[in-house]
């Protein structure tokens, strides 16, 4: 937004501003708001013909993931088992989210439960929800009177 | 950035190319025989993974293929698919030839172990 104001004739004095905010953000990336709500985060992809989602579940078991899908509402649960480190370990950092998580999302629309797939890779777990084929848009012709 | 501060003291330098930096969530814990660490890094390429341990900083990088299917719209994105990349400062008693490394389901597992500490040198003072 800030780079907007750059002319040919201005010299762009919100370079050094820019280059802060980058830094800022580059810093507060890495943060959650809140940590069981947000876990595991997921990306919703939509088109005409269904929906893609993708959920960040490193290190989950992909048989101990439970995944329901109902008209527009789809649950994620699993859990995330913590690391037994040695009695005598000092904790230097504790940062990612362990335990059971559970997340439902509603999506933009319907979706057929019986055509749901999904697959588990490097941790990132994609789901395809393709729409029922009544619900997907029909293109209409408009004839000249 | 801050643990980059730590490391080189200085400002950090910029990055040549302008892509975002997902920095992997890391659970670090310390025993008597090593360190180990556990970073999350969900759809990392193992190919790209890069491990460096230089002098005391260990920089862990890895590249991120793009996963979007054809044809869709992003509605919602609460991850980006952007490049990891975190540095640490290590003690100075990590034995870097024997860190062990595994990649499984998107974790990235480093086992650190320590080098035995050198007995302290008593030193004798010849009388002048």
């Amino acid at each position: 937004m800030l780079g907007e104001y750059a002319t040919a004739r201005w010299p762009d004095v919100f370079r050094e501003t820019r280059r802060a905010q980058d830094e800022v953000n580059r810093l507060l990336a890495g943060l959650r708001l809140s940590q069981s709500a947000d876990f595991p985060p997921v990306n919703i992809w939509a088109g005409g013909e269904g929906a893609t989602v993708m959920a960040q579940v490193p290190g989950v078991n992909p048989d101990e993931l439970d995944i329901t899908v109902h008209q527009d509402t789809l649950t994620l649960s699993g859990k995330r088992d913590p690391e037994q480190p040695a009695p005598d370990a000092i904790v230097h950092r504790q940062e990612r989210p362990l335990g059971p998580f559970t997340r439902t999302i509603v999506l933009p629309f319907r979706v057929d439960a019986d055509k749901v797939s999904a697959r588990f890779d490097r941790g990132l777990l994609t789901l395809d929800l393709p729409r029922p084929e009544a619900d997907k848009p029909h293109h209409i012709k408009v004839a000249r009177a | 950035m801050t643990d980059r501060l730590a490391a080189t003291g200085s400002a950090s330098a910029e990055n040549v190319s302008d892509g975002a930096i997902a920095v992997p969530l890391t659970d670090i814990y310390e025993s008597n025989d090593n360190v180990l660490m556990l970073l999350d890094m969900p759809g990392a390429d193992p190919d790209s993974l890069d491990i460096t341990l230089e002098k005391q900083l260990l920089t862990v990088a890895a590249r991120v293929a793009s996963s979007a299917p054809q044809g869709y719209t992003l509605v919602h994105a609460e991850y980006q698919d952007a490049n990891y990349q975190r540095a640490f400062t290590v003690p100075d008693q990590i034995d870097s030839e024997r860190i062990d490394a595994t990649f499984k389901d998107g974790v990235l597992r480093l086992t650190l172990p320590k080098t035995k500490p050198s007995p302290a040198k008593k030193i004798a003072v010849k009388a002048a």
